[in-house]
């Protein structure tokens, strides 16, 4: 019997160490990323040797789908505010506070000007829905798309341009969108491209 | 030993019981992993790369002044086709003859080989710089400051860019890669002109001399 002698351990196991390193996983996941911002289209750039590392702020997104589609994102929700003001005000079209709200909050726009009071009347989940088979209008008759530049770079001077298009896309709505840009003298923008990961020297 | 039993004697004096101060951790362990996976499935960590390019403004006056510096004898323009062709030509092209353009392609065996050639002497002088900063010699602003030198030099080509409609947005950015890689400073990016897209379907038309010429090219 010498299984009664044998003293019943615990099975408490210290913890302690195990919330350190959990805490320090933490505290690096919170530091080094970025959250991922949500997007109407999926868009895969294309790769590029180039490692200039794109700024956090003051940025105007142009994001391009492999169709040609044109969407923009600001990331001031008072700059998106005054734009929004300034393009109603261009088009004539009025926008209630509800509306100018909801337009401020969101991540993505892209939506012809008529038809944004509309758009923005609806439920969150079915903007999604709408966004996707949208995109600012940019052709020479209509032309939205230089109206939406030109009056951003007029609230927030600082704003860096930024394009990010599909690897897919052809080069005409390219094209399009920097005749627009070079109209309202913006020479200067960025292209978003991921890095290359193979080197081929 | 001592200080135990002493410890011991004021316990037994105070009357009062040592309590653990044990807590456990577990219950935390389980929030911190649940939140590092929210961290870990809704971030992203690599920030997305970017290129930096200026367009030349499209003031009529500013573009035809610019236009004539450039020396026919150090330009190359680049057509870039549809179905990821790539043509170019040095120099002005021959219109009538759509053999003058000839046919490459975007792999490092193509396009690169020959802008590395016609830029021999900057991409010398430039992997020189490189090895001078690796060695730690010149510093960071430095190695800026050269580089931008050796780039704007005299005898660097210039290199013109022309996309077709058909073309995409990949073939632009392998393009503007190839400068970067090539240390070509002088690059711009025009329309086409209707004579070169002429030219461009002409020579896209006639496929045995143009599959001949990519079947050179790879075995180079």
């Amino acid at each position: 019997m010498t299984r009664v002698k044998v003293k019943k351990k615990s099975t408490f196991i210290d913890m302690t160490a195990m919330s350190d390193v959990t805490v320090l996983l933490l505290t690096f996941f919170m530091l080094t990323s970025t959250f991922v911002k949500k997007e109407p289209v999926q868009v895969y750039t294309p790769a590029s040797v180039s490692e200039i590392k794109i700024p956090e702020t003051n940025i105007l997104q142009i994001l391009v789908d492999s169709k040609g589609k044109i969407f923009m994102s600001l990331d001031k929700q008072p700059d998106l505010r005054a734009v929004l003001q300034r393009m109603g005000e261009e088009y004539g079209v009025k926008f209630n506070a509800e509306q100018e709200k909801k337009f401020s909050v969101a991540s993505t726009f892209g939506v012809p000007i008529a038809s944004m009071p509309e758009y923005l009347n609806l439920p969150s989940d079915k903007q999604d829905e709408v966004l996707k088979n949208e995109g600012i209008p940019c052709d020479s008759t209509d032309n939205q798309f230089k109206s939406w530049v030109k009056n951003a770079k007029e609230i927030n001077p600082d704003l860096r341009i930024a394009i990010k298009a599909d690897s897919k896309t052809p080069y005409a709505v390219i094209k399009k969108i920097m005749n627009s840009l070079q109209d309202i003298r913006e020479n200067r923008y960025n292209l978003i491209t991921n890095l290359k990961t193979t080197s081929e020297e | 030993m001592s200080a135990e039993v002493q410890e011991s004697n004021k316990n037994s004096s105070s009357k009062q019981k040592k309590m653990t101060v044990r807590v456990d951790f577990t219950p935390m362990v389980d929030m911190n992993m649940l939140l590092i996976t929210f961290f870990m499935l809704c971030t992203t960590l690599s920030k997305p790369q970017t290129m930096e390019i200026s367009m030349p403004s499209n003031d009529k006056n500013i573009s035809e002044a610019d236009q004539n510096k450039v020396k026919a004898s150090q330009a190359i323009t680049l057509l870039l086709a549809g179905k990821d062709k790539i043509y170019y030509y040095e120099g002005q092209p021959n219109y009538a003859d759509p053999s003058s353009l000839k046919e490459t392609s975007y792999l490092a065996s193509g396009i690169r080989q020959q802008l590395l050639k016609k830029n021999y002497e900057a991409v010398q002088k430039v992997n020189e710089l490189k090895k001078d900063k690796a060695n730690l010699k010149i510093s960071e602003e430095e190695y800026k400051k050269k580089l931008a030198e050796i780039k704007s030099g005299k005898n660097t080509p210039t290199v013109i860019i022309k996309a077709t409609d058909d073309s995409s947005y990949r073939n632009l950015i392998d393009a503007l890669d190839e400068m970067q890689i090539c240390n070509i400073g002088k690059y711009v990016i025009t329309e086409i002109t209707p004579q070169d897209k002429a030219l461009v379907a002409k020579r896209s038309g006639d496929n045995p001399s143009g599959s001949a010429d990519q079947s050179k090219e790879g075995g180079i």
